[in-house]
């Protein structure tokens, strides 16, 4: 059970949502008292999160909506990503080699190395996906 | 060259003008407040073109907030990465 709910945002899968997704969890994250690296850290891999599910869930469809939910629980930062979108398997969800300089890829990569844990999954009861991730709050 | 950038309807408009040919490039980074991986990805393809062309192409005066990104792709390890113009000239030029 989560201690406190903080934040539940829902946007348009439109890359021009980012800049105001990025907002919201910067204030977020200052409101808990992270520090700037870690605001900044989660701001990267939040935001790259929303970018895969515009990119490859929703595949550039801009009227596809999107949740995030940020909340606490036992001194970790739960966020959690929800896309309505044809569900993908989560096992074709991994970075790729960074030893390969080239463009593109990297976004799963930087969740990954930010984030303590992620989950990546298809929702039960309708077509859509979600990301759970966790981070401990310093 | 010569370049402008406007931001119109969603789309960064990129405004060239004078003579674009092949020369180095050096990508100033010092007032850049956020980067996401496509703009990383927009880096490295530039360095890509540059080098299959035998062109030397860096970043100067990285902001804090783009180390950190490139570190997290380990790019900064890739990119010549300079102080300031200067010091690019000075030790390669």
């Amino acid at each position: 059970m989560a201690e406190s709910p903080m934040l539940e945002l829902r946007f348009l899968s439109d890359p021009k949502r980012l800049r105001m997704v990025r907002e919201k969890v910067q204030e977020v994250t200052e409101e808990i008292g992270c520090s700037k690296k870690l605001i900044s850290d989660l701001i990267i891999a939040i935001n790259e999160a929303c970018m895969n599910i515009m990119q490859h869930a929703y595949k550039g469809d801009k009227s596809g909506e999107i949740l995030l939910e940020i909340q606490t629980e036992h001194g970790n930062l739960e966020v959690v990503l929800t896309d309505y979108a044809a569900p993908i398997d989560p096992k074709l969800i991994r970075p790729r080699d960074l030893d390969d300089v080239k463009p593109g890829g990297l976004g799963t990569h930087f969740i990954q190395e930010i984030m303590d844990d992620c989950t990546y999954g298809n929702l039960e009861n309708r077509a859509g996906n979600f990301l759970r991730m966790r981070k401990k709050i310093n | 060259m010569a370049y402008q950038v406007e931001e119109d309807r969603g789309f960064s408009i990129v405004l060239l003008t004078g003579d674009v040919d092949l020369s180095n490039t050096l990508v100033d980074l010092s007032d850049v407040t956020y980067i996401d991986s496509s703009g990383v990805a927009s880096l490295v393809e530039g360095y890509q073109t540059a080098k299959k062309k035998n062109l030397k192409f860096g970043l100067v005066g990285v902001s804090g907030p783009a180390m950190s990104v490139l570190e997290l792709a380990r790019l900064n390890k890739v990119f010549p990465i300079y102080a300031t113009v200067e010091e690019c000239v000075n030790t390669d030029g």
